[in-house]
C-alpha cells in the first residue's frame, strides 16, 4: 500500500481543541411503551419468523421554509422499500402507524423527570412532543416523537463540571433486522419503548473524560432502579470536534468500554483529514481539477485480467468505469484509522449513497487479481501523470457513473477541508461514514398528542426516585462489603446492585465479591458464548446463587449451573432445584474430595515426586478437572495441600 | 399575515403581557426563567389543550416546549421577522399527457401542518403535489381548483350539491378529462352515494380520493392514493363514481370502490375503506402503472350527451338506529317536525321493537316514508322472516335491500327532492338505480375474521 503521509497514532488531544458533546440514550423500565399500551419487550426469533410482515415507502415533502433537509434528501434517493415485522405480542397498530398515538406513558414521564433532577436540570413547565422527521424506515411514521423535559443541568466529574443541556423523553426506533436488494426489514417490537436521551455540553475535552461523563451518568440513570439493563439498552452518540474539523456525528456506540477508543480514532481521522488537506493544497490541487474529471469506460481492458471480482462482474453484464484523481499519488492509502485510509472513506460514500460493493483505487494495486499490465493500461488509458491517482468502480452503468460522481464531490472536498457527517461506530473502535447531517428544519409538533403540564403532583413523584449521588453509593459499596472501587461501579453500572445488596447478605461461602463478579466479568463470559443475563430472571439468577451456594459448588460450579439455565432458557425459580437433580450435581462432602485427590496422588506417584514441591498445581489441575463445577476450588486447595505435605514430610 | 390574529390562542393576562411587549408569533424571544437561566427561541401558537398560563417557545434545536408565565422573571422580544414562506417553482406541465383536475373540497389529504407555526393548512396548488409525488407529472397534466376547504364531518347536503355542480360542469366543458375529488375520509362514502344519484350515465369514473394521514408526514398515505386516483380517473373504463383508498396496510395497491357500495370500516386504519355486500371495481397499482378490473358487474362509460344530471337533496330527511329500549317518541318527533322522510338502521333482518310499529304507522299514513336497512351492514333485510318485519311490512315500510343505510339515507333524500309522492318514492327506493343492490351475495363476500 503507497501512502504519502503517515497520521501519528498518538496525539495530544489539548492542543488538538478536541471537542466532544455525548448523547446518552436509556431505555426505561415501564409497564407499557411511551405512547401505546404495548409492554416494552423484544421478542423472540421464533415470534419474528411467525409474524406478519408489511411493506412501506417513506416520502419527504419539503419543509415550509422550503428546504429539503440533506439528509432526508439522501435517503429518498436511495429509493429503499421498508419490510416492518409485527409480532402480535409486542405491537400493536400504533407502531404500525395505522392508529393515532395514545397519551404519553406517564409512568415514563416521572422517570424521565427523575433523571432530569438527579442531572440537576430545571423541567419544563409544559412538556410538548414533537415530530423529529427520520425518512430511514426506523420509525414507521418517517418521524421519531420526542420531547424536551428538562434543561440546563451539569455533572461533576473529576475534571470539573460537564453541562447538561437537555433532558429529552423519546420513542425508541424499531429494530433493524437485515438488508437485501433495497428492502430494508425492521422488527417493530422495539419501536416505542420509552428512552431517555442526555445531551450533555461539549465540555468534554479527553476520551477519559468522555468514559467518566457516560459511566457517571450510567450509573445515575441505574441507581434509579427503572431502567432496562443489557446489551441494547444504553447507547451513547457522540459529537465530536477539533480546531479546524465541522461538528461530526457518531452513532451507536453500544459499548462504553468502547468509547475512549471510539473519540480517541475519530479526532485522528479528522487530524489525518486535516494533514491530507494540507498535503493537496500544498500539490496545488483546485477543486476544480478533481470535478472536471470525466468517468472512462475501462471494461475492455479488464476482460481478460485474472480478477474474480471483475470476471463474475462481467458475466451479470457489469460495467467497470476508471477515474482520474489528479495529484492524489499516494493521499488514497493514508491510514486515518487502524485498517481504514482514505481509500476506504471513499469506498464508504460508494457504498451508502449507491449500494455497491465499493471501489478499488490505485494506491492498493497491483492486488484483487488485477496486476501492474492492467494498472499501466488504465494508467495509460487515463493519460495519467506520475502524481495522479484512480479509483475504479464496478456495476451497472448507472450506479457506476453515480457512485463516481459521488467519489469526485468527496475527493475535491478533501482540498476545502472535511465535511459534516453522521458516521456509525465499528466493533473495533473505528468509525464509517453513514450519511450527511441532518439540519434543524426537521421538527415539527406532534399535533396528535395534547401537551403535558409538569405539575407539583408529578415532581414530587420524581423526587422519590431521585437516586443518591454515584459517589456515595460507591462509598457505601466498598466499605460494606468490601469490593474494589472498580468492582463497585462496575456493579453500579451493571444495574443489579439491589440483586447483589440481597444476595451478599445471604449467602454463607460466597464473599460480596465474588457475587459482584457473577454480574460483571462471568456476564461478560456468559455474552461472549451468546447468552445474555439480562434474560434470565432475576429471581432465576437468585436461586442459582443461593442454591449454588448451599451445596458448596465454588464459582466454577456457579458458573456452569448459570450457563445451563441460560441455554435452556429457564425463566421460573423453582426450576432451578429441578435442573440440579436432573443433571446430578451433587454436594460433594469433605470425605470424598479427600478420596479423589488421594487417588490422583496414588496414581500419580512418580510425576509428584519428581516435581518435589511444584507438585501442587499439577495435582490441583488434575483434582480439578474431575471436580470442577462441583466444588469449590479453594476447598479442594486445602485439601490437596494437606494431602501433598504428608508425602514430602513422609 | 397581517390581518392574522398575531398571538393564536393567547387569552387573558398572559395575552395582555405579550402584546405590552409586542410579541407577536414568529418573534424570536429572550425568557429568564431563574436567575441564570435564559430561555430563548421563537414564540409559537398555543395549542388547543395548552394549559392557559403557559407561552410555547420553539427553542434553536428545533423542539417546543411550554414555559408557565408564572415562573418567568423577565420576558423580551429580540427580534420580529416576517416568517418566510416557501417558493414554489412553476411547473411546466406537460401538455401531451391527459388533463386531470383535482377538486379540493378539504380534508387530511389537503393538508399540511406548517413549520412555523404547526398550523394545519391546505395544500392543493397542482406544484405542492407534485412535488410531494413527482411521478404524477408522468401520468398527467394536472389543474386544482379548491371549491370549498371543510372537514368532512361538517358536510351538509348543500355541499354535495355544489360538488356534483362542479363534476357536470367539468363534463360539460371537457368530458375527456379525468376528474379527480380530494375529500376528508369521515363522510367520503355519502359524497360518493350523492354523486352517483345526482349524476347518472357517466362519460368516466369520477374519482373521489383521501388520506387516513395527512401529506406532510413521510408515511403518508396520500401519495400512493392520490396517484391510483390520477390513474383511474384517466385509464378506470367505467361511467361510475369510485372512491380510490389504499387496498391494504401495506404500500402495493389501492383499490377503486364502488361509490354506493363503500363505507369506511376503521376509524384510521390505510385500508380503512373496503367495499360491503360487492366487490371493488378495479385494483390500482401505482409503481406499476396498472389498472386491472376486478369485476365483470360495472356501469360502462356512456357517450357524454347521454349524461343524466339531477342535483338536489332533500335535507329533512333522518337517519335512525334501532336499539334495545328504542323511544318511540323519537319517530313521533320527526313526525310532528315535518321531517320528509326516516330510514332506520335496523336490527336483524331489518326489526325494530314493535313498541314503534304504531309510530311508524302513522309516519307513513302522513306520507312519510320509512326505509329499513341493517345495522348488521352485511347481508340484506328479509321482513317476511319473522312477525316483527311483517308487521312493519304491513305498515308500509319499504325494504331497504342490501343497501348500505348511509346510501339509503342519501337516495332517499335524492329522490325526496324530486317528489315526495309516496308511491314514486317507494318504486325508486326499491329499483336498482346505480348497482346500489347487489342481488348476488357470493360466499366469499363477507370478511374472514381473525379467531386468535
Amino acid at each position: 500500500m503507497k501512502a504519502a503521509l503517515k497520521i501519528p497514532k498518538s496525539l495530544d488531544f489539548q492542543r488538538l481543541g478536541l471537542k466532544v458533546g455525548l448523547e446518552i440514550h436509556q431505555q426505561l423500565e415501564t409497564s407499557r411503551k411511551l405512547f401505546c399500551e404495548c409492554p416494552p419487550i423484544t421478542v423472540s426469533h421464533e415470534e419474528l419468523a411467525k409474524a406478519p410482515r408489511i411493506r412501506r415507502e417513506l416520502r419527504v415533502a419539503k419543509s415550509e421554509l422550503g428546504e429539503i433537509d440533506v439528509a432526508a434528501a439522501f435517503e429518498v434517493q436511495r429509493g429503499r422499500v421498508f419490510e416492518y415485522i409485527a409480532p402480535p405480542s409486542a405491537s400493536c397498530l400504533v407502531e404500525l402507524d395505522e392508529e393515532p398515538p395514545h397519551e404519553m406513558s406517564r409512568e415514563a414521564l416521572v422517570i424521565g423527570l427523575a433523571i432530569a433532577l438527579a442531572l440537576h436540570a430545571k423541567p419544563v413547565d409544559e412538556v410538548h412532543v414533537m415530530r423529529k422527521i427520520v425518512v430511514d424506515g426506523s420509525n414507521t411514521t418517517g418521524f421519531q416523537r420526542t420531547a424536551i423535559i428538562a434543561m440546563n443541568g451539569y455533572v461533576d466529574t473529576s475534571f470539573g463540571k460537564v453541562g447538561i443541556q437537555t433532558v429529552t423523553l423519546e420513542e425508541d426506533a424499531a429494530r433493524k433486522i437485515e438488508e437485501h436488494d433495497n428492502v430494508v426489514v425492521y422488527a417493530l417490537d422495539r419501536l416505542g419503548i420509552p428512552l431517555v436521551e442526555i445531551s450533555t455540553a461539549p465540555d468534554i475535552h479527553s476520551p477519559e473524560q468522555a468514559k467518566e461523563v457516560a459511566e457517571t451518568i450510567g450509573i445515575l440513570m441505574r441507581l434509579t432502579g427503572k431502567v432496562k439493563r443489557g446489551l441494547g439498552t444504553i447507547r451513547q452518540d457522540i459529537n465530536l470536534s477539533i480546531s479546524g474539523s465541522p461538528k461530526i456525528e457518531i452513532k451507536g456506540v453500544q459499548r462504553l468500554e468502547l468509547l475512549p477508543k471510539v473519540i480517541a480514532n475519530e479526532a485522528r481521522r479528522l487530524y489525518g483529514l486535516l494533514m491530507i488537506r494540507d498535503e493537496l493544497r500544498r500539490r496545488n490541487v483546485k477543486p476544480n481539477d478533481v470535478m472536471s474529471q470525466k468517468p472512462v469506460d475501462v471494461t475492455d481492458l479488464l476482460r481478460d485480467c485474472g480478477s474474480r471480482i471483475v470476471r463474475s462482474a462481467l458475466q451479470r453484464g457489469e460495467r467497470v468505469y476508471a477515474l482520474k484523481l489528479p495529484k492524489f499519488d499516494g493521499i488514497l492509502g493514508i491510514e486515518l484509522q487502524e485498517g481504514r485510509r482514505f481509500g476506504t472513506e471513499l469506498a464508504d460514500y460508494v457504498k451508502q449513497w449507491t449500494g455497491l460493493k465499493g471501489l478499488i483505487h490505485s494506491d492498493e494495486l497491483p492486488a484483487y487479481g488485477i496486476t501492474e499490465d492492467y494498472v499501466q493500461a488504465i494508467r495509460d488509458r487515463l493519460e495519467m501523470g506520475n502524481l495522479d491517482a484512480f479509483v475504479i468502480v464496478i456495476g451497472p452503468t448507472n450506479k457506476v457513473l453515480r457512485a463516481l460522481d459521488i467519489v469526485k464531490e468527496r475527493a475535491a472536498y478533501a482540498v476545502i477541508g472535511i465535511p459534516k457527517e453522521t458516521r456509525a461506530a465499528n466493533d473495533d473502535g473505528t468509525t464509517r461514514y453513514m450519511r450527511p447531517q441532518p439540519g434543524a428544519a426537521r421538527m415539527y409538533p406532534e399535533t396528535d398528542i395534547p401537551p403535558i403540564v409538569v405539575t407539583d403532583e408529578l415532581l414530587n413523584e420524581a423526587r422519590k426516585l431521585v437516586p443518591p449521588p454515584p459517589t456515595e453509593e460507591l462509598t457505601k459499596l466498598v466499605n460494606t462489603y468490601g469490593l474494589s472501587r472498580d468492582l463497585a461501579k462496575q456493579i453500579l453500572l451493571s444495574g443489579y446492585l439491589r440483586v447483589f445488596e440481597d444476595l451478599a447478605k445471604e449467602c454463607r461461602s460466597f464473599s460480596p465479591s465474588m457475587i459482584a463478579s457473577v454480574f460483571t466479568s462471568v456476564a461478560g463470559e456468559l455474552r461472549k458464548l451468546g447468552i445474555e443475563l439480562s434474560e434470565i430472571p432475576d429471581a432465576v439468577i437468585r436461586e442459582v446463587i443461593l442454591v449454588a451456594d448451599s451445596m458448596n459448588l465454588g464459582k466454577d460450579g456457579l458458573v456452569a449451573l448459570l450457563m445451563e439455565v441460560g441455554k435452556r432458557g429457564v425463566k421460573i425459580p423453582e426450576k432451578v432445584r429441578e435442573l440440579v437433580e436432573a443433571l446430578g450435581i451433587k454436594p460433594l462432602d469433605l470425605e470424598s474430595v479427600r478420596k479423589e485427590v488421594e487417588e490422583v496422588i496414588n496414581n500419580h506417584m512418580n510425576e509428584i515426586m519428581a516435581r518435589g514441591e511444584r507438585a501442587f498445581s499439577f495435582v490441583m489441575g488434575k483434582v480439578m478437572s474431575r471436580l470442577r463445577g462441583r466444588v469449590d476450588g479453594k476447598l479442594v486447595a486445602k485439601i490437596v495441600m494437606e494431602e501433598l505435605s504428608k508425602i514430602f514430610k513422609g | 399575515m397581517s390581518t392574522e390574529d398575531p398571538l393564536p390562542g393567547y387569552g387573558g393576562r398572559l395575552r395582555d403581557l405579550l402584546e405590552s411587549k409586542g410579541a407577536r408569533v414568529g418573534c424570536r424571544v429572550r425568557i429568564i426563567r431563574e436567575p441564570g437561566e435564559i430561555i430563548e427561541g421563537i414564540l409559537m401558537p398555543k395549542h388547543s389543550l395548552s394549559n392557559p398560563r403557559t407561552i410555547i417557545v420553539k427553542l434553536d434545536n428545533g423542539y417546543n416546549i411550554g414555559v408557565d408565565v408564572e415562573s418567568v422573571k423577565e420576558f423580551c422580544v429580540i427580534e420580529c421577522r416576517e416568517v418566510k414562506r416557501a417558493s414554489t417553482t412553476k411547473l411546466a406541465m406537460d401538455s401531451s399527457k391527459p388533463l386531470v383536475t383535482i377538486i379540493g373540497t378539504g380534508g387530511t389529504i389537503a393538508s399540511r401542518v406548517e413549520y412555523e407555526t404547526g398550523a394545519v393548512k391546505p395544500v392543493m396548488d397542482p406544484e405542492d403535489l407534485v412535488e410531494l409525488m413527482p411521478e404524477l407529472k408522468e401520468i398527467a397534466r394536472l389543474r386544482t381548483f379548491v371549491l370549498f376547504n371543510i372537514l368532512s364531518e361538517n358536510m351538509t347536503p348543500h355541499h354535495w350539491e355544489m360538488i356534483a355542480s362542479k363534476v357536470h360542469e367539468l363534463l360539460s366543458e371537457d368530458p375527456s378529462q379525468g376528474i379527480v375529488i380530494a375529500h376528508g375520509t369521515d363522510t367520503m362514502s355519502y359524497t360518493a352515494a350523492a354523486l352517483a344519484f345526482s349524476l347518472q350515465k357517466l362519460p368516466r369514473p369520477i374519482v373521489l380520493v383521501g388520506a387516513q394521514r395527512s401529506s406532510d408526514r413521510p408515511s403518508t398515505d396520500a401519495a400512493l392514493n392520490f396517484v391510483s386516483s390520477v390513474l383511474a380517473s384517466i385509464e378506470l373504463k367505467v361511467g361510475e363514481v369510485v372512491v380510490c383508498m389504499h387496498g391494504t396496510t401495506e404500500d402495493t395497491y389501492s383499490l377503486a370502490h364502488r361509490g354506493v357500495k363503500v363505507r369506511k370500516m376503521h376509524s384510521s386504519r390505510r385500508d380503512a375503506f373496503q367495499s360491503i355486500n360487492d366487490v371493488p371495481i378495479a385494483k390500482i397499482y401505482p409503481r406499476e402503472r396498472r389498472v386491472i378490473i376486478t369485476t365483470s358487474r360495472y356501469i360502462p362509460p356512456h357517450r357524454p350527451e347521454e349524461l343524466e344530471a339531477r342535483i338536489g337533496f332533500d335535507d329533512r330527511v333522518a337517519l335512525v338506529k334501532a336499539y334495545p329500549g328504542f323511544q318511540p317518541e323519537i319517530i313521533d318527533f320527526l313526525v310532528d317536525r315535518k321531517f320528509h322522510g326516516i330510514v332506520i338502521e335496523g336490527t336483524g333482518l331489518g326489526h325494530i321493537t314493535e313498541q314503534a310499529i304504531k309510530s311508524i304507522e302513522r309516519a307513513v299514513q302522513e306520507g312519510i316514508p320509512v326505509v329499513m336497512t341493517t345495522q348488521t351492514l352485511f347481508g340484506r333485510v328479509n321482513m317476511n322472516v319473522y312477525t316483527t318485519g311483517r308487521k312493519l311490512l304491513s305498515v308500509g315500510v319499504i325494504p331497504g335491500n342490501d343497501m348500505l343505510p348511509e346510501v339509503a339515507y342519501v337516495k332517499l333524500s335524492w329522490i325526496l327532492h324530486i317528489d315526495r309522492d309516496m308511491n314514486f318514492v317507494k318504486r325508486m327506493m326499491l329499483q336498482n338505480l346505480v348497482l346500489e343492490m347487489n342481488p348476488f351475495h357470493r360466499v366469499d363476500l363477507f370478511p374472514r375474521w381473525f379467531h386468535g
